[in-house]
């Protein structure tokens, strides 16, 4: 369920390393909380972001999330798709429907972050 | 928690369930917007078994009703229902509610799961001078209701009720599924539709069969999520949120449920005064004219100055648009009016609109 080359975080983001580039997005378990997504707030590409500072908010039909960046570094893209197709987060959370495309500014920021294993068992703790 | 007699079907469904009020009830099965959009173009099937019965019974059980409410019950057939609500002193509500007449000196209030008990404590209160007699039925009733321009086709095949000579808010006694109930052609969607009470203990003999009998026409079980989206679109106003204890029935745009006529009820005095001299502020329809969702208690500004906040606010999936109401000074309820929203760290552009924001087309 939960692809093994991702980290996440507690707040129910991920994060898939690839070089020197990472993509961002919210979890099966987040898009389940939300309900139908209706509107994505992406931030402006260049934006320089700290670990854990505020991307956005995901509004769903019934509330809005705030969305927190896993690791730190500058936004090089942003998935404008889900201007249109909102729903993507719903249907592909972990695929079509990532939200934006960072320059990795540390690598050492996955460290603090989870595994796969980790959250789900993360996930089962908070179903207690 | 409270569960309804449902609560099994709910789950075998796969219901994503929340607490309301005490009550463990479906807020969603395959999706808000699915579900709303079910409703719209077939139908949807809602447990509403935690709303509230009240039975007003007695020689002089329609004084009693017309003292506590402003709508003319004296207008009521046998079997015949209106909207109306508990005023206070004041003009403003307890709760809003369907008035059923049963028989004479045989009335049913149908009122808000959230203000049951609030409601039964306020009628029995005014009891005294009254011969008559108050009893809260509501643990004793279960609820469905059945909305969308399909729901006739659906419910024919189920019940004996002549639904084809049932007017909008008359009901009728008979048999759905087998099993005996109140069938009532009124709703909370603006769709077409029946609300089915039963006193029955197996109520989900109906739920299975409805929703059997609609399978082939794309019926859906609708959650608490879409029954708000479904209201607010046809601006069926939500107690506690459109209106409280602090709103007038005038200021609540519901002229229409406040017969003077009839005499005087409670409240009556300060609402004459109101209509006389003017209200101060009205609640309106607005939808966005930028992109985001206004949501309850978000700030709204007027001219730069905050003069209210939304009072309810969603996405609206059939009209695919941000909606909402809120109350806003009377010489800025003009319809175009435009104003402001604050959404967390932004001033969104809102418009007031005519309302109701849907209004079925059969």
């Amino acid at each position: 369920m939960y692809p093994q080359n991702f980290f996440y975080t507690k707040d129910h983001e991920w994060v898939q390393v690839k070089g020197d580039q990472a993509l961002v997005g919210i979890t099966e378990f987040a898009q389940k909380q939300l309900g139908d997504v209706v509107y994505v707030e992406l931030p402006a590409v260049g934006t320089q972001l700290d670990m854990h500072q505020t991307i956005g908010s995901i509004e769903s039909v019934k509330a809005v999330s705030e969305v927190f960046s896993p690791i730190s570094g500058e936004v090089a893209d942003v998935n404008s798709e889900l201007n249109n197709s909102p729903e993507l987060v719903n249907q592909d959370p972990h695929g079509k429907g990532w939200i934006l495309r960072l320059k990795v500014k540390n690598k050492a920021d996955v460290n603090s972050l989870m595994k796969a294993t980790e959250y789900e068992k993360f996930l089962e703790g908070l179903e207690h | 928690m409270k569960t309804t007699r449902l609560n099994a079907n709910h789950k075998k469904l796969g219901a994503k369930m929340i607490e309301f009020f005490g009550w463990d009830m479906p807020v969603e099965y395959k999706g808000i917007i699915d579900e709303h959009l079910a409703v719209r173009t077939a139908a949807g099937l809602f447990d509403v078994s935690h709303m509230g019965e009240i039975l007003i019974t007695g020689k002089e059980a329609l004084p009693f009703v017309q003292h506590l409410t402003p709508n003319d019950a004296s207008r009521l057939a046998l079997n015949h229902a209106q909207y109306t609500a508990l005023t206070t002193p004041q003009g403003t509500f307890v709760d809003d509610m369907l008035v059923y007449c049963l028989d004479l000196g045989k009335y049913l209030l149908v009122v808000n799961a959230a203000n049951t008990d609030k409601d039964y404590q306020w009628v029995i209160s005014h009891l005294a001078g009254f011969n008559v007699k108050a009893e809260n039925l509501s643990d004793s009733y279960s609820q469905l209701a059945l909305q969308g321009p399909k729901a006739a086709e659906i419910l024919r095949p189920l019940t004996d009720v002549r639904l084809d000579e049932m007017k909008s808010f008359w009901a009728a006694w008979g048999k759905v599924a087998g099993i005996d109930t109140l069938v009532s052609r009124t709703g909370y969607t603006g769709e077409d539709g029946f609300e089915i009470y039963t006193t029955a203990s197996n109520p989900g003999v109906i739920w299975d069969a409805i929703l059997e009998s609609g399978r082939s026409l794309g019926i859906q079980p609708i959650g608490l999520g879409a029954r708000d989206t479904l209201r607010l679109e046809a601006k069926l106003m939500l107690y506690g949120n459109d209106i409280d204890d602090k709103t007038t029935i005038l200021e609540a745009d519901l002229k229409w449920i406040v017969k003077f006529k009839k005499g005087a009820f409670l409240g009556s005095d300060v609402l004459l005064k109101q209509s006389e001299g003017g209200i101060r502020r009205k609640i309106v329809g607005f939808e966005l004219l930028d992109r985001g969702i206004a949501r309850p208690h978000y700030p709204v500004f007027v001219g730069g100055e905050k003069v209210a906040e939304v009072r309810s606010g969603t996405f609206a999936p059939y009209l695919k648009k941000s909606i909402g109401l809120v109350y806003l000074p009377i010489e800025k309820t003009e319809i175009g009016t435009e104003f402001e929203i604050g959404i967390r760290d932004k001033k969104v552009r809102a418009r007031v609109i005519p309302t109701p924001f849907y209004k079925r087309k059969y």
